[in-house]
């Protein structure tokens, strides 16, 4: 589903560079839930943003659905991560400004659909994470928890084949990250949708198919 | 398939218009402060420029009685100047104006009108100011007065030096109080008795030419309308048989100039005698902008084409600072929009469009504004008599202007957003 091969990623300023991904390799089956974890600043929440295509690599290929994608125009990128990409950040990233159901349907705006469809499509994604009461609450209403499954609910409401996952449950209590896992868990299981998460918590981390750990940029397991 | 394409496009396009729509909204909501700012600054600058035209308008076209200007031009000024470089400007006299412009062939009409001048009445000890002007009979031909009742006086009138008078509305509600016919009683100004023939609607005191309280035959005239000097209390109004020779009239008055000589008493300290038959507008560009070779007509339009760009780049300015500044705080948002398969282009749509939103507001507050403002100034009596409107074209140019710039302050900002990095937007918050 994902390929990665030989991805590199250098930040460099006027006087130093610095190497965030060295060499990282990776085979990303259809429908598995994978972990990636590690001490901080080692480079996962870069290599997830370059799996997002959200990030360029320095070197290396990636390839999604058997797709090269260092080619695309910044319009095919953009239709690409709405067909194929749904994103969960640690913060939410919520838009204050609409309530929980305009931030749902955000992803459906880029595609051709009407506002009946946008919002069955939406109501039914927050059903799926037990929100279907607050669709006319904002974002600021909300506790933590509800608002990490609001994002869950923007992220699976356009049906993409991968979800990636950037510490969703850092700012969380354990019982609702707890909750927020057994969401994506069950995601990943009913829908076969494919998982790539981020995370700082073994527990969870153990939750998932697999566990990739990265050190220095360098992938250690 | 044409047909299918074309409606996909319009769904999608409605779609993100009423989402913008949301989002805009929901943004100036938010950020009440910003959004006063601008919208303040938006309307304001609309309101100013709405009311100043308004009123440039009226000073430039009278709409009563001066119904017939565009067959008009107007004689003000007799101008002397020296090779040795003085200038010396005043009015026509009687006789220059019937003298020379009256020996016109083009113009079917003339008026001849004089400056106005104060004269007080007392009524029940209360002091009464009228502004009386002298003219000749040809005034009421060519402006449009309304009588409220009685008529002009007639140039047999005129001719035999009767006393009697037109009067102003206000002028017989002040001399005679309200609701009473005055027609055929007597007015006394400057100890002088005149009998009225009739009460006309006031006029604007702005509109200079046609203004007066009360109107008298040039033959009562405490001046001698014979004295052959050419400068003089007077003006003329020519009327052309059709707009199409106003420009032929123009040319025979200013051959006709060049062919005057310069009276006597004036060879001594002058060289050239300058006169111009203007349109009612030059007549006011010259004035304020034009000396007596320059209509200042480039020069007005100059003068207020600089001054309308600097007044609307002000709020230009604030809207771009304002823009950027909300640039910042939504970054959040831009890589949310990102990620989630908005492309920089769909973005920097989103926001000139949010923008285009608020200068719309700004420009309806702005015209609700004006039209509160210009009722203030007509009800208020602080120019008597005067009736601004708001001028459709005027409007309508103004608010395209507020479209223009609010296009302007929302491209830089957007651009910049366009290229915002997701990965830095998302970070900011």
């Amino acid at each position: 589903m994902i390929r990665l091969q030989n991805i590199e990623k250098v930040y460099r300023t006027d006087t130093i560079e610095t190497l965030a991904l060295n060499s990282i390799s990776l085979d990303i089956a259809k429908g598995e839930f994978l972990s990636i974890m590690g001490p901080s600043g080692c480079g996962k929440s870069t290599l997830l943003n370059i799996m997002g295509l959200l990030d360029t690599p320095s070197r290396g290929d990636i390839k999604i659905s058997d797709q090269k994608t260092d080619h695309l125009t910044d319009k095919q990128l953009a239709q690409f991560r709405n067909q194929k990409l749904g994103f969960i950040f640690q913060s939410y990233h919520l838009i204050n400004d609409l309530q929980v159901l305009d931030n749902v349907e955000l992803p459906l705006l880029y595609r051709n659909t009407t506002a009946k469809e946008r919002k069955m499509l939406a109501t039914e994604a927050l059903e799926k994470v037990g929100l279907s009461n607050r669709i006319k609450h904002f974002p600021t209403q909300l506790s933590g928890g509800q608002r990490q499954r609001v994002a869950i609910a923007r992220a699976i409401v356009g049906r993409p084949e991968i979800i990636l996952a950037d510490e969703p449950t850092g700012n969380l209590d354990s019982a609702m990250g707890n909750e927020i896992m057994e969401i994506l868990i069950n995601l990943n299981r009913n829908e076969g949708t494919t998982i790539v998460m981020v995370t700082h918590d073994e527990n969870m981390a153990h939750k998932t198919h697999r566990l990739v750990r990265l050190f220095d940029g360098s992938q250690v397991q | 398939m044409v047909r299918r394409f074309s409606k996909y496009i319009s769904l999608k396009i409605s779609i993100m218009l009423k989402n913008y729509f949301k989002i805009a909204i929901a943004v100036l909501r938010r950020r009440k402060f910003f959004t006063f700012i601008s919208l303040f600054g938006i309307s304001l600058t609309l309101t100013v420029l709405m009311v100043l035209t308004a009123f440039i308008e009226k000073v430039t076209n009278p709409v009563y009685p001066g119904d017939k200007n565009s067959r008009s031009l107007y004689i003000k000024r007799l101008t002397y100047t020296s090779k040795k470089g003085w200038i010396n400007s005043g009015g026509s006299s009687f006789y220059f104006l019937t003298h020379y412009a009256g020996s016109l062939k083009t113009p079917v009409k003339m008026a001849i009108v004089s400056r106005n001048t104060s004269s007080n009445a007392y009524v029940n000890n209360k002091k009464i100011v009228i502004d009386i002007k002298y003219t000749n009979a040809d005034l009421w031909n060519i402006a449009n007065y309304q009588f409220i009742e009685g008529k002009s006086f007639t140039p047999d009138q005129i001719n035999k030096a009767d006393r009697v008078a037109v009067i102003s509305e206000r002028t017989r509600n002040e001399y005679f109080g309200d609701a009473v016919t005055v027609v055929g009683k007597y007015i006394e100004a400057d100890n002088i008795s005149y009998r009225i023939t009739g009460v006309i609607k006031n006029v604007p005191e702005i509109e200079e030419v046609f203004y007066a309280n009360m109107f008298l035959p040039y033959t009562v005239a405490k001046s001698d309308y014979r004295n052959k000097d050419f400068w003089g209390d007077y003006s003329a109004i020519l009327l052309s048989p059709s707009e199409q020779m106003v420009t032929k009239m123009r040319t025979e008055y200013e051959q006709m100039v060049t062919r005057i000589s310069i009276p006597d008493n004036m060879k001594k300290d002058f060289d050239t005698l300058h006169s111009d038959a203007d349109t009612y507008f030059e007549t006011f560009t010259r004035g304020f902008f034009g000396n007596a070779d320059n209509v200042g007509y480039v020069r007005f339009l100059l003068f207020m084409s600089l001054f309308v760009l600097l007044f609307m780049l002000l709020p230009t300015v604030n809207l771009v600072n304002v823009n950027i500044t909300r640039i910042m705080e939504r970054s959040s948002e831009i890589g949310v929009r990102k990620a989630f398969g908005a492309s920089s282009k769909t973005l920097v749509y989103q926001f000139i469009t949010e923008n285009i939103i608020l200068t719309i507001l700004g420009g309806i507050i702005g015209v609700i504004l004006t039209i509160v403002i210009l009722q203030v100034i007509n009800s208020s009596g602080l120019i008597p008599d005067l009736d601004l409107n708001i001028n459709p074209l005027v409007l309508l140019y103004s608010l395209l202007a507020c479209l223009f710039f609010g296009l302007l302050s929302g491209v830089y900002p957007a651009w910049r957003m366009s290229r915002l990095n997701v990965v830095t937007a998302l970070k900011a918050q």
